[in-house]
């Protein structure tokens, strides 16, 4: 009896918009495995000195390029070793540290700049919009691979040169999309009530419009994560990123390519890995836009 | 300041324009848009104005003007008898409240009842967390809401509730202006007099003046003490509300009074039934603006404005009631360009 009278509440009020959110969530699943791949990798990076069966960087000439257990290998080295004798599970790992490192970090540099300009251009329209669609293209019109180059060619490359180069180049998308999505919502009339409630344009910014468009961010936020990673995979396969003997993913594809005909399980590992991690954060990208989008509608 | 006395209005518009610069299409040229032509008004204490007129035709541009959302490009306006521009925002935002149209657009979708009811408080820091959320309670009772609606979502609730929650919001900080774009006219016709009727006994339970815009003129006689109608961005007849309804005197407030005894009124725009389009604000039409939709144009309507003439409190706008005679009608039209 109290059931249905609680289901029969349910149906006249609806569930609130963070019910219909957990609900749609956990019914798919895309971002249920995209997720959980990229929160695994998360904890194995944050772990990384305890997971790590050896030092990431200690060389043992005479156990060079050990096969992986399932190529006939041993247990001390489950993924086998290099070509200085590095245990090739323990760089992966650290490999990992690199990679979400960069993708989140860029990331985040790129997203506050982005963010800033496209609210700003979507909110103040006018002059602002002008300028800042003039800096977005002005950015389109530089290929971001060569300019890293350049870039890291004059500094020398590191963790830090890399991180900061990509931060700097990566806005544009979120410029674009927070811009068209600042435009959508600044025209709702709750926005126009707040302003005539009184409330300082920060106010109606922070509390009244960037809750409506925070999930496009996080979408862009995890495609803009998902290429930085590949652009410091590209970048160290270059020889201009993060420079060794530092456990990068593409550092470990350039380092295997000489031996790849012959040892080819040096390339695929770390390539499996990048891959699993770039299509583990699209998923979870897609996901979020798919779980949230309904919601913007209303 | 000297008090204000009781005959001086709330709310006044001097002479305001409102002109925007549209662009058309990629490499057009900016032109400008009069959205509001000289409209002078005034809101007396405890009044209901109702304002008319077809879709374009300024009515929610002079809203944001009295928000003091837009500023005005000529003109003034007044809150009890001080200039606008010289009020602080926040504290023009104590008196004057909006109400809008659409209630699916008009609270976040984002925030919990409460949280959106209370904002007016919290941005202007009057009581204490406690005393906010009792004065949520007591509103939510007084626009007839139960209480329970406070942790809901603006997703869980129907049109009407909605307006309600909208209602209570401008009303929290006990304003003495409210004004009404179309309140009304997004919901289903069943709510629509439910809310006419919140509205009104608002009205006498606070003393409120309010501005009414509407599409409807059968919810501007059923609510109004005086009506504008509004054409072209100009206030073309102004009057009491009986005075307007049983004698409309400008043909273009005539066309619109017949247009409500065809079929099915008040849903959205009303049919004028006036043969040519609407004209194309960036392109005003010479002389009267009405003049090419007008059934009784003459031949002086083309080329001159017609002056603003008093015929008692009524206000109103036409060669027919004021034959032209030559040199101030000149000045007039000199005048507008
Ligand atoms: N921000 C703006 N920029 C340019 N033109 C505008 C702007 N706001 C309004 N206009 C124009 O001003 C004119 C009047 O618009 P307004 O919204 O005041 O009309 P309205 O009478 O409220 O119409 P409706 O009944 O459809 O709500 C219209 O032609 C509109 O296109
Ligand atoms: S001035 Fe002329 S055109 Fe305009 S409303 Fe009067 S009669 Fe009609
Ligand atoms: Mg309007």
């Amino acid at each position: 009896m109290a059931r249905t009278a609680d289901a029969l509440l349910e149906e006249i009020h609806g569930p609130s918009p963070a019910q219909l959110l957990r609900r749609r969530v956990f019914g798919h699943q895309g971002l249920l495995i995209g997720g959980g791949v990229l929160a695994v990798l998360f904890v194995v990076a944050v772990l990384a000195p305890y997971l790590a069966p050896h030092d990431p960087y200690a060389q043992d000439l005479l156990a060079r390029m050990r096969p992986p257990v399932f190529l006939g290998g041993d247990w001390d080295h489950p993924l086998g070793t290099d070509h200085l004798g590095r245990d090739y599970l323990s760089r992966l790992i650290y490999g990992a540290q690199v990679s979400l490192l960069i993708g989140s970090v860029a990331a985040v540099i790129s997203g506050l700049i982005g963010t800033a300009m496209g609210v700003a251009a979507g909110y103040f329209g006018g002059r602002v919009d002008m300028a800042v669609t003039f800096l977005v293209n002005v950015r389109l019109a530089m290929p971001v691979v060569l300019v890293a180059l350049a870039v890291v060619a004059l500094f020398g490359g590191s963790l830090q040169v890399v991180i900061l180069v990509l931060g700097l180049l990566l806005w544009d998308r979120f410029a674009v999309v927070m811009r068209a999505s600042t435009r959508q919502v600044r025209s709702r009339e709750y926005v126009t009530a707040a302003r005539a409630i009184g409330c300082s344009t920060a106010r109606v910014v922070l509390s009244e419009i960037m809750p409506n468009i925070v999930n496009n961010l996080i979408v862009v936020a995890t495609l803009e994560m998902a290429h930085a990673i590949l652009l410091e995979a590209a970048l160290s396969f270059l020889g201009l990123g993060v420079q060794p003997p530092t456990p990068s993913w593409g550092l470990m594809i350039a380092e295997g390519k000489q031996m790849m005909l012959f040892e080819p399980w040096l390339v695929t590992i770390p390539g499996v890995a990048l891959f699993a991690l770039v299509l583990a954060i699209n998923l979870l990208g897609d996901g979020l836009r798919d779980v949230t989008a309904p919601e913007n509608r209303n | 300041m000297t008090a204000p006395l009781p005959t001086q209005p709330v709310l006044e518009l001097d002479g305001v324009s409102k002109v925007y610069s549209v662009k058309q299409g990629l490499f057009g040229r900016r032109k400008p848009l009069r959205a509001m032509d000289e409209v002078s008004l005034s809101l007396g204490r405890g009044e209901v104005l109702g304002l008319v007129g077809e879709s374009g035709c300024g009515k929610s541009t002079l809203a944001k003007i009295l928000l003091g959302l837009e500023a005005p490009t000529a003109g003034q306006v007044r809150v009890d008898g001080e200039p606008l521009d010289g009020q602080n925002r926040r504290l023009l935002a104590r008196r004057i409240q909006p109400i809008f149209q659409d209630p699916y657009s008009s609270l976040n979708p984002r925030k919990s009842i409460k949280d959106i009811i209370s904002l007016p408080l919290r941005v202007h820091k009057i009581g204490d967390a406690a005393s906010q959320e009792n004065a949520v309670r007591e509103i939510l009772d007084v626009v007839g809401l139960p209480v329970r609606v406070m942790n809901s979502y603006p997703n869980q609730m129907s049109g009407g509730q909605r307006q309600r929650v909208a209602i209570a919001r401008a009303l929290i900080m006990k304003p003495e202006v409210v004004i009404c774009d179309e309140p009304t006219s997004a919901l289903d016709v069943s709510v629509q007099s439910q809310i006419l009727n919140l509205l009104g006994e608002l009205r006498r339970e606070f003393g409120l003046t309010y501005l009414f815009i509407s599409h409807n003129l059968a919810v501007v006689e059923h609510l109004a003490t005086r009506v504008a109608v509004m054409y072209f961005g100009r206030i073309v007849e102004e009057a009491a509300v009986g005075d307007l309804f049983d004698r409309p005197r400008h043909p273009y407030t005539q066309a619109l009074l017949a247009s409500v005894l065809t079929p099915e009124p008040g849903l959205g725009v009303p049919d004028t039934q006036l043969g040519a389009a609407y004209p194309n604000p960036i392109d005003p039409p010479p002389g009267c603006h009405f003049h090419q939709r007008c059934a009784q144009a003459m031949e002086v309507c083309s080329r001159l404005a017609p002056p603003s003439c008093l015929d008692g409190d009524r206000r109103i706008e036409c060669h027919l009631v004021s034959p032209p005679e030559g040199g101030g009608d000149a000045a007039t039209e000199l005048e507008r360009r």
